[in-house]
This record gives structure tokens, sequence and C-alpha cells, in this order.
């Protein structure tokens, strides 16, 4: 069809989604409106836990163009909301409802809602909604003992919802054959994902044709289609979602909140469109939070460093209810914290622990960023008890490049987790190379004997990409040679159009520029997983080339001009696993406390780069994140779970000045195995193995091998730890 | 996150800015640059009924040098230091303080006059005219008083300033060219107000100082000097030994503040560096 | 006496065209921009200052459009994202953010290259850290900021070379 052969796979392509977003064309949720709309304003409790007696709402309705004011009692037919993944039995009672029923359980949780005609008045009016709240003791440390959920109404309901255990090998023989066991307390700090766009939706419903639509939506609207039809007792197909641009995604966004069935039933009932608009404030006390882990790790090891087994027992703060993810993050957690080593015996035991928090779900990395911060500190403090240096313990755990594909002996997310490819020692060797690793470890040295308090460290990671069942992908050219590629995707920023367009333009050979990509529609093609767990380039990219190559057939021995249509899936079972390493140089400052980091490098074996701008954009976006999780954002609560962080002056993103410049050393040297592209996914690559590059290099900078046991490494904390006089 | 609704009176003259405050009691403010009202606007912790804006009152808007003082009007804005606005010491100062406040998009709006009004305790504008001995011109229709910095900040967020009262004009002294100044701020991240800072000025004879002036401000409720470091500094050699003994004596002077990102030991500790590196600052390169 | 709901007639002169709107006192400008003169590229990230996504010019100065009030922008001229390019070619800096891959979301988009363009206007010849500690005033939570700032100064050089030849 083309001129002669272009190669799209693997070009730096620039993005098609640009030109829009540059010129001020971006439609995000807050840019949508239609006529007649009503504004909905959320009221939150303003307390942590307690018995919700009342709402008065008396004098909210009273204000002059106050449509409606909404409690429990007006939504009291709509079911909770239901977990999407990592569903296990039992969670039911944690799940929240769409406005508080009985009890308040965090700082935030919706308690009423105002419907009025203008969004400054919808503020105005949630002033005068005063809700009678009985306060209750707070509990915010998931380490604590378990205690009632909701005493009075659902008692003997523990606070522990789940134990999610994963095990193989026989650890008690490891114990037992240990030259050393080696134990290790650590944890990761609450933050999440903050993406720029606050959430926001505009649901609308057409009498005429019975249809409700919700645009606004992200990362899975397929699948919450069906969940809002549910909630709301309608029929799937009368049922849209729609997603125009997105200011972000990171894990947070795009879930089924309270907010979202709100909007969509206030529009049903009130017969008006109605638009939400997030603040920040409500942002970061209402959108899902993550991580907030603690871990207790025993290893098992010999006199080389190698671990004979791995016993872990975690502590996952869940907030107050269990939202959509279910135990995705404590699943995650469990099953990937073995890593790229062998660790030939293991127990992971998970407690999933409500406390009075924001709920918490998955950001870039769930469970990743966590676990990795965990076993590398483990391999570090293993090092440290034998007097061996780190890196060559982790040679000696490494899994060999023949012991592919590696069956790590557990699953998750429903599948089992088999490594289908890499070579871990090689990248490796590739870092140390790059990073002229002897060199730097001597200039290193000569900084700290000249009074500089620098270090290095790093941190290796198993990634997992690519999550099925399946994809469809369907694709048409008409008359004019014009092409359309329509996906189940969801864009959450992260330049899929311009992947998706570069595969079709690959495989059927027509000029990039003719093809368009249509994604996050419910009502252009009936399925679609979305975007989430890093899966969009393997899934649905092997789902466009499939129907790429169903078109092809069709159009084989036709007339040039002859429109046609072709659809395509691409179905796995098992997830592919990208590895990487990250490294950190870091400098202390004694007198300040704070740590700045000089250099940072992550090493990673994509398989196969569709596009390696992008690839490289999603890494160096991803570790700013990370740097970000590792030395500045917290969400902190006091004693009675009043949030301390409630704004940007508080939640401190790094800006430009805070970070190095990131350098990507990215490899193709492992193929995927379980798609035709080879892809894997480059989502989380940045981010995961940030926590624990950075702890190794403060502990190597105050040369105190262990002393970061928590991140954040704030200030504050570091001040403790250096115990400075005073 | 949308203000409280209020009234709008913009006057166009420092008397009818006056007669409005006079009559506008205690739920009319003043907006200057707005870059701290109208975000605690937006959170409604602050929800004025009448807002007055001194945006138009031209007469307000002026930056000058005269008679020994730097004449800084109610509308003259952060950026407007961006480069020295008076020659010596002190001018030089300034500017790089300025850089330390917020960011360049709010240093367009942002007043020097507001900063001092608002008396946020990490202001580096209260501090430096806490430092520096500056002069606070208040004017309301009952006339105008002069408050001496050391007067002026009461607590956070607090001042000798009367509600009917405007700020017309803050002076600074011009330092003449023996006195050598720094500067010194510890924050989280670029532009976040400060958890703690130092401002210097030392007025050096052949090495050895002769009068000392030492603010710390982001430690306690409000920037003060802190006489016990001034003292040990005074009569002493520029060396590092005089540096880390004034240091010290205001480690041991202030009682920190604690919140979320400094208790009050780590904000000790802090005030001992910036105050040590302000006075490196001061007379790095000085050859004294 | 006015009442606080009372609307005030305002006159906003964005990207060289009037829009005469009637906003209650409390309207920031970024809502008047986006609701009553419908140009949403200025985005709300934060409301209260820190993100910089609401970055406009005024007067030909970057400043926040959520910590200023519609009325105190009557009359005055204000230069949004939409106006940057006009229906024209893109802007040296849209094509430099494009070509660099300074933009995921995009949502940041509009405050930078209006941070950036005030600045490049006023001080062409900034050095690089001048510009770095500049752009340090708005936040963006996907690129990690690396191409943003190579944009940026790739835009410099172009609008400078244009300069030159012009
Ligand atoms: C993101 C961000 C970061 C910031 N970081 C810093 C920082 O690091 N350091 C810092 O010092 N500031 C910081 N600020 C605040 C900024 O410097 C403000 O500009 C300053 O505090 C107040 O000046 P303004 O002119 O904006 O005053 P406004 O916001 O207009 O007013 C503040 C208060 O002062 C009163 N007022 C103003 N002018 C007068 C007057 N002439 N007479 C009497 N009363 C008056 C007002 O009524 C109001 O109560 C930051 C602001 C933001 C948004
Ligand atoms: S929205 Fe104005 S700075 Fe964030
Ligand atoms: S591109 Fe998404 S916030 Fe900057």
């Amino acid at each position: 069809m083309a001129d002669g052969p272009t190669r799209y796979i693997g070009m730096p392509h620039k993005r098609l989604e640009d030109r829009t977003l540059l010129t001020g064309g971006g439609r995000f949720a807050a840019d949508l409106s239609a006529p007649g709309q009503l504004h909905m304003r959320v009221v939150r409790s303003p307390v942590a836990f307690g018995r919700l007696r009342s709402v008065d709402v008396r004098e909210a309705r009273r204000l002059p163009g106050v449509v409606a004011v909404w409690t429990f009692a007006d939504v009291e037919r709509i079911p909770p909301i239901q977990i999407r993944l990592t569903k296990i039995g039992g969670l039911e009672p944690y799940q929240q409802t769409v406005l508080a029923r009985d009890y308040v359980r965090y700082v935030g949780d919706p308690v009423a809602a105002v419907f009025a005609e203008d969004p400054y008045v919808a503020e105005d009016a949630a002033e005068l909604v005063f809700p009678e709240i009985e306060e209750l003791p707070a509990c915010i440390s998931a380490t604590e003992p378990p205690r009632e959920f909701m005493p009075e109404t659902l008692p003997g309901v523990s606070s522990e919802a789940a134990c999610v255990t994963k095990a193989y090998g026989d650890l008690d023989a490891a114990f037992a054959a240990a030259h050393e066991v080696v134990e290790l307390e650590v944890a990761v700090g609450r933050h999440t994902g903050v993406p720029l766009e606050t959430r926001g939706a505009l649901a609308e419903f057409d009498p005429a044709k019975g249809t409700l639509t919700m645009r606004g939506a992200a990362k899975v609207p397929h699948y919450n289609r069906g969940q809002v039809a549910r909630m709301l007792d309608m029929p799937d197909e009368m049922v849209h979602l729609i997603q125009g641009h997105v200011g972000g995604g990171f894990g947070v966004r795009g879930e089924l909140y309270p907010e979202d069935v709100l909007v969509c039933h206030a529009a049903l009932r009130l017969k008006r469109p109605v638009k939400w608009v997030e603040d920040r404030q409500e942002h970061l006390m209402a959108a899902n939070h993550s991580r907030d882990q603690s871990y207790r790790l025993r290893a098992a090891v010999d006199a080389r460093g190698f671990i004979l087994g791995l016993q872990a027992e975690v502590f996952s703060d869940q907030g107050g209810y269990v939202r959509t993810h279910g135990v995705t993050v404590p699943d995650l957690s469990a099953a990937m914290l073995p890593g790229p080593y062998l660790v030939p015996a293991y127990r992971a035991d998970v407690h999933v622990r409500l406390t009075n928090k924001t709920p918490a779900g998955t950001y870039r990395a769930p469970g990743r960023y966590e676990s990795t911060f965990a076993r590398e500190r483990l391999l570090d403090a293993i090092a440290h008890a034998l007097g061996r240096d780190p890196v060559e313990v982790r040679r000696v755990n490494l899994i060999p490049r023949d012991r592919m594909p590696f069956d790590r002996g557990v699953d998750t997310l429903g599948t089992r987790v088999v490594y289908d490819s890499g070579d871990y020692a090689l990248l490796l060797d590739k870092l140390l190379a790059y990073l002229d690793y002897d060199r730097l470890k001597q200039a290193l040295a000569a900084r700290r004997a000249a009074g500089e308090h620098v270090g290095f460290g790093l941190g290796y990671f198993v990634e997992k990409s690519g999550l099925g069942p399946a994809d469809k992908a369907v694709i048409s050219i008409d008359a004019e040679g014009m092409v359309e590629v329509v996906t189940g995707a969801a864009s959450i920023g992260q330049g899929i159009e311009t992947a998706m367009a570069q595969i079709c333009a690959e495989v059927l050979e027509v000029p990039i520029e003719r093809i368009r990509v249509v994604h996050g529609r419910t009502d252009r093609i009936d399925y679609g997983m979305g975007a989430f767990a890093s899966r969009v380039t393997v899934m649905t990219g092997c789902a466009v080339k499939a129907a790429a190559e169903a078109l092809l057939e069709k159009l084989a021995g036709a007339q040039v001009g002859t429109p046609a249509s072709a659809e395509g899936w691409f179905r796995a079972d098992h997830m592919t696993y990208p590895y990487g390493i990250h490294a950190a140089v870091v400098r202390v400052d004694p007198g300040t406390c704070a740590v700045h980091v000089e250099r940072f490098v992550v090493a990673y074996d994509i398989g196969r780069a569709v596009n390696p701008m992008l690839v490289e954009g999603q890494i160096v976006g991803g570790a700013v994140q990370g740097i970000g999780g590792a030395l500045f954002e917290e969400f902190v609560y006091d004693a009675n779970g009043q949030p301390l962080v409630t704004t940007f002056g508080d939640y401190l993103m790094p800006t430009l000045a805070e970070v190095p410049p990131v350098e990507a050393l990215v490899t193709e040297d492992a193929p995927a195995t379980q798609n035709p592209l080879g892809v894997k996914g480059a989502g989380e690559a940045g981010i995961n193995g940030a926590g624990a590059a950075i702890a190794a290099a403060v502990d190597d900078a105050l040369g105190r091998p262990g002393a970061v046991t928590r991140l954040p490494v704030t200030p504050i904390r570091l001040h403790r730890l250096l115990g400075e006089r005073d | 996150m949308k203000p409280a609704p209020f009234s709008y009176h913009a006057p166009s003259t420092l008397d009818a800015m006056l007669a409005l405050l006079a009559e506008g009691g205690e739920d009319g403010k003043v907006i200057a640059g707005g870059q701290s009202l109208v975000p605690m606007m937006n959170f409604r912790l602050a929800r004025p009924a009448r807002l007055f804006d001194l945006n138009g009152v031209a007469e307000l808007d002026f930056l000058r040098a005269e008679g020994g003082w730097l004449r800084i009007g109610a509308l003259a804005r952060h950026a407007a230091f961006h480069r020295p606005p008076c020659g010596g010491p002190t001018g030089a100062l300034l500017a790089e303080v300025v850089r330390h406040i917020a960011h360049y998009p709010i240093r367009q709006r942002g007043t020097f006059a507001g900063s001092i009004a608002h008396a946020d305790p990490a202001s580096e504008w209260c501090l430096v005219a806490a430092t520096l001995g500056a002069e606070i011109v208040a004017r309301s229709r009952a006339g105008e008083r002069r408050i001496g910095a050391g007067d002026f900040f009461l607590a956070s967020l607090s001042t000798a300033l009367r509600p009917d009262e405007l700020i017309v004009e803050v002076r600074l002294p011009i330092l003449d060219a023996g006195w050598r100044t720094g500067f010194c701020e510890f924050s989280r991240r670029v532009g976040d107000f400060g958890i703690a800072m130092t401002a210097v000025a030392l007025r050096v004879e052949s090495g050895v100082v002769r009068e000392a002036r030492i603010g710390v401000g982001g430690v306690e409720d409000h920037p003060a000097r802190q006489p016990a470091a001034e003292q040990a500094l005074v009569g002493q050699p520029v060396a590092a030994r005089a540096f880390a003994a004034a240091a010290d004596a205001v480690a041991g002077a202030v009682r920190p503040m604690e919140d979320l990102h400094a208790d009050a030991a780590y904000r000790r500790h802090l005030a001992r560096t910036t105050t040590r590196r302000a006075l490196e600052q001061a007379c790095a390169g000085s050859g004294s | 006496m006015t009442s606080p709901h009372d609307k005030l007639a305002v006159t906003l002169a964005v990207n060289g065209r009037d829009y005469r709107i009637a906003v209650e006192p409390r309207r920031s400008l970024a809502d008047a921009l986006r609701e009553d003169c419908g140009l949403t590229g200025t985005h709300l990230g934060c409301e209260h200052g820190y993100c910089g996504a609401c970055t406009v010019l005024v007067d030909g100065v970057p400043v926040r459009a959520c910590l200023m009030l519609a009325v105190q922008a009557h009359g005055r001229p204000i230069r949004t994202v939409e106006g940057l390019a006009g229906d024209g070619p893109l802007h040296p800096l849209q094509e430099a953010f494009r070509d660099e891959h300074g933009l995921q979301c995009g949502f940041c988009t509009p405050g930078f290259l209006m941070l950036a363009a005030g600045v490049l206007e006023r001080e062409p010849d900034i050095g690089d850290e001048a510009l770095r500690e500049i752009l340090s005033a708005n936040l963006c939570r996907c690129t990690g900021y690396q191409n943003i700032v190579k944009a940026v100064r790739a835009a410099a050089r172009r609008i400078k070379e244009a300069a030159g030849r012009g």
C-alpha cells in the first residue's frame, strides 16, 4: 500500500496527541459542560471515625440556587461500590457506600451531596450542611491490633479484612541450614499518584433514548459502565462512559468512586446534566492513597549471602474501606517480594487492615515500590551482616538466564507468576559498565574522605506487565485510505494513540498520518479492559497487530480504495515480566539533614520498545515520582486521624529543582515470549526501585549501613537518625 | 475551593481607601497582591465581607532610595527586587533574598508591604525588616504612625496594625559600604516557605566585627533579632570560630515552633546551620 | 452599596479580543476565562498557587490566574495558551514541546507554555540556571521535567535565530 517499506515500530515517532494539547484544545473533565447543568459538591466528614447520628440539611436546602441536598436516605437503594480486582471472599462488609450510612471512617468520607446552579453556590451550601457525629477513637496504624470495624452495626467484624498468604518451598529446612539469619523491619509511608488534574465528571440523561452518559471517565470505562448500570439498575447498553483527555492516571484516577455514582444517579433523578469537579484539597483526602506498608523480614542465608529462605510478615494499611482494588496491592506485594532472586523457600503473610485514613488503592508499581524497597534493604542488610559487597550479594542470588522461563511458585492477579525471559546478570553488568562502577566508587570515597557525605545505592526489581485476559481492536479503512483503529484501551496521558498507530502503520504499511485511534468509549466498542498494570502496549498493541493483519488478509487482491474493516483479538494467560535496576548517587547535608539526589540511573530491559521516546518519557517521569516518594511525599495524620497534609504546600511533589536529570539505559535483551511483538510494558519501570536505591545511597553517604528503615527519608527523620546534638 | 461571597471596592486614591477602612470595620479587608489572601479565601479560611483593592491606588506604587532609606510603597511587588533596588549591602541583600520568596509568577503580584502586613513567621521580608530595623508607616483617617519592626510583629499572622490602618510604606535603612550582609534559608523545596532562615548584617573594621545584626525567621512565631548571638560576635575577628559561637547562641536562645516538617530540635539545628552559613556568606571573599 | 451577589460588568481583553462578561466579585480570573470566555486551555490544578497550571500572561507577565480576581483583570491585556499560535502554525515553544516530548497528559502544558513565553519575551538571553529556577514554579506529574527544560531551551534558540534572521 505504501511507497516503500517504512518502519514504525521501534522509532521515536512524535506524538499524534500533542497538537490539540499544545493549543489549549484538550477536553479534560472540567472543560466539559452541558446546557442546564447542575454542580455537585460533596460534604465530607470532618472527623476520622464516628457514629453518624444525623445530617441537618435544612439550611443548605433554603439557599437560593440549591436544587437538592442528599444524604444516605436518598441513595440507600444504591449498593456499595464493588471490588473490581483481586476479589476474595469476606470483603463485602468493608465496601464503601456512596454516602456514609451510619459510620464515618475517615476525614473526607462523603456524608452528603449538594446540587446547585453554580459551583460557587454549591460550595456555599455545603458549608450549611451539619452532620452530627459522635466521635470515636481513631485507629491510624495497621500494626496496632485489629479492632471492630463498625462496632454497633457490624458487631464482630474485625478491622483485619484479610490475610493474604503466598508460600512455596521448605522454609523450616532453609532456616535449619542457615549460616546466618538476617532480620529487618522497614516501612513505606503513605503517598499516592496525585495527577495534576483532579477528578471530575459530567453525567447526562437523555430521556428520549433512555441513555445515561458519563464523560470524564478514565482507565477502565467498560468495567465501570457495567458497575454504574448495575448499581443504578439499568441495562448495560443504556449506560455510556466516555473518556476525554485525562490529566494523569497513575493508578488513582478512573477507578469507580462514590462521586461517579452520585453524579450519574443525580442526572437520572434530577433530570438535568450534573457536573462535578473535585478540588485539590478534596483530592488529597478522598482519592485513593497508596503504599503505607510495614514489612518484617527474616532471611536464612548461607555464607555467600545466598538466600535459602525468606519469611515476611507485612501490614498493609487499607484506610477506611476496601475499594475497587480489593486486595490487589497486598497480593502483588506478596507475589513480587522475592523479585529477581532465586529464593528457594518463601512465605509471606500480608495483613490487610482497615484504619481511619483515606481508603487505599494502587499507585504506579503497586506492591512493588514497597516490596522492592523491603527486599533490597534486606539484600543490603545481608551484605552488611556478612561483610560482603552489596552488588556481589545480589549477583549470588540473581536467577540465572538458563532458568528462564522461571516459575516463581506463586500466583498473582489470578495468573501464575512465570518470568518469561530475562538475563538479570547481563543487565547488572551493563549498568555497572555504564556507571564505570569502580571509578564511581573511588570518586565517592575520595569525596567522603574530604568530608562530604555522598553515597551510592541500587535496587534491583522485576516488573510485570500485559495483564490479560484479552483485548480487542477493530480497524477500518475507508475509500480515501483513511484508517480508524478502535480499541477498548484507555488513555491516561501515556501516548497510547501514537504507539497504537505505530503498530497499525507498520503492519498495514500506511503512513501514520492517515491513522486515527479511538479509545475509552463504551459506545464505540463493546469490549475493553482499559489501561492499568502497564497492559496497554502489550495487550492492546497485540490486538491492534492482529486486527491489522486480519484487515490485510481481507484486502488481499481487493481493488485499491475498497473500504473494509476487520477485528483482532489478543489473549494471554500469563503476564510478561520486564526487569530493571535503579541506581542513585546522593549527597546528605548534615547541616540541614536534606538529601540531594545528584544522579539517578534507570537500567531497564523492555523486551522490545514500540517507541523509545515514549519509553524514556515514562521512565523519567516515573523516576521523579519515585524520588518524590523516597524523599518528599507523605500523608501524615495526627493521633486523632486528622490529615495534616491536604494542600500542595504540604504534599511535596518534586519540582524541577529537586530532581537530577534521570538517565535511562534501556536494553532489549529479553523480548517477551508471550506475545508476537516481544514487547513488555514500561509504565512502572521508572518508579519501582527508586525508594530502594535512594535508601541504600543515603546509608552509604552516612557510612551507616541499615540506617534508613522508612520512606520517605525526610529531613526531620534524618535529623532524628543522626541524633545531632541539641 | 471558591471564596465565600464579598463585595468589591476599588478606590483610586489613598484617601478613599482610608475612608473605606474607617467604615469597613472588622469584616473588610485590603487586598494587595492577593498571593496570601486569595489562597486563604479559596480555602475559606479568610472570609471578608468586603474587599478593598489597593491596586488602583497609584500613589502607593513606588520604590526609591531617599535620605538614607529605601522607601518601599505599598504596591511595590516582590519582582521589583529581582535587581537590587538600591546600591550597597542593603540592595544586594534584598536581591538575594527575593529569590527565596515563592516563585516567579507569584512574585509578579505579591507585594513587600503585603508580606509585612500578613506577618507569616516564615516571611523573608518580615525577617529582613526585623533584622535591618525597618520602619513601618501605617496610615488611617486618624493620622500616621511609624512603627519599628521590633514592635510590629507580635505573633504568627499578628501585628501591631489596627484594622483601620493601612501600611502605606515600609522603610529600610540603606547600609553603607562598611556593612556586609548574608542570608541563608532552608526550605523543603525551592519556593516553599522556609523552615528556618537567617539574615545578617555586620559592620566589619579591619577584620573585626564592630556591629552585628542577626535575625532568625521561620523558627519562632515571628522573626526576631538574636541579641545573644549578636553580642557573641561583636568584637570578634571574622572567623569560623566566632561564627560557630554565634550560631550556638542562636540555637540556645530560640524557642522553636513545631509542625509537620520540623520539630523543635530539628528547627533549632537548622537555625544553627542557617546562622553559620549566613555569616559565612556575609564574609565570603571579603579578604578580611 | 453593592451586594456580594451583584454581578459586575467586566471586560477581559484576551488574546486581542474583548470579552464583555458579568461576574460576581469573587469569581477568579481562571474561572472567568474558562467558564465565561470559554477558554478552557487555562487549567486549574490546585487553586492555591502551587501548581501553575493556571498560568497566564497579564500585562505580559506570567501570573497565577487562580489567585487573581476577574474584576482585577478588567481592561488589561491577557494572553492564554489559545492565543499562543492563533490559527497559524505552532509557536516555537509549542513546536519544541512536541519535538522534545515535553508533554504527556498535557494538563500542565498550557501553564508551562505561558510561563516560558512570558519569560522568554522579557528575557530572551536568560541563562540556564535562571531558566531552571523560573521553570521550577510549575508542577508536572508526568514528564519528570527533563524534556520540558530541553523544549524551552530549544525554543529559546529558535526564537533568537528567527529574530536574528528577521
Ligand atoms: C505558592 C506560594 C508560595 C509562597 N511562598 C512564600 C514564601 O516562600 N515566602 C513568603 O514570604 N511568602 C510566600 N508566599 C506569599 C506571598 O509572598 C505573598 O505575596 C505575601 O505573603 C503577601 O503579599 P500580598 O501583596 O500578596 O498580600 P495579600 O495576599 O493581598 O494580603 C495579605 C494580607 O495582608 C493584608 N495587607 C496587604 N497589604 C496591606 C497593606 N498595605 N496594609 C495593610 N494590610 C495589608 C491583607 O489584608 C491580607 O490580610 C507564597 C504564596 C504562594 C501562593
Ligand atoms: S491552579 Fe493556580 S497555581 Fe494551581
Ligand atoms: S504532562 Fe501531565 S502533568 Fe505535565
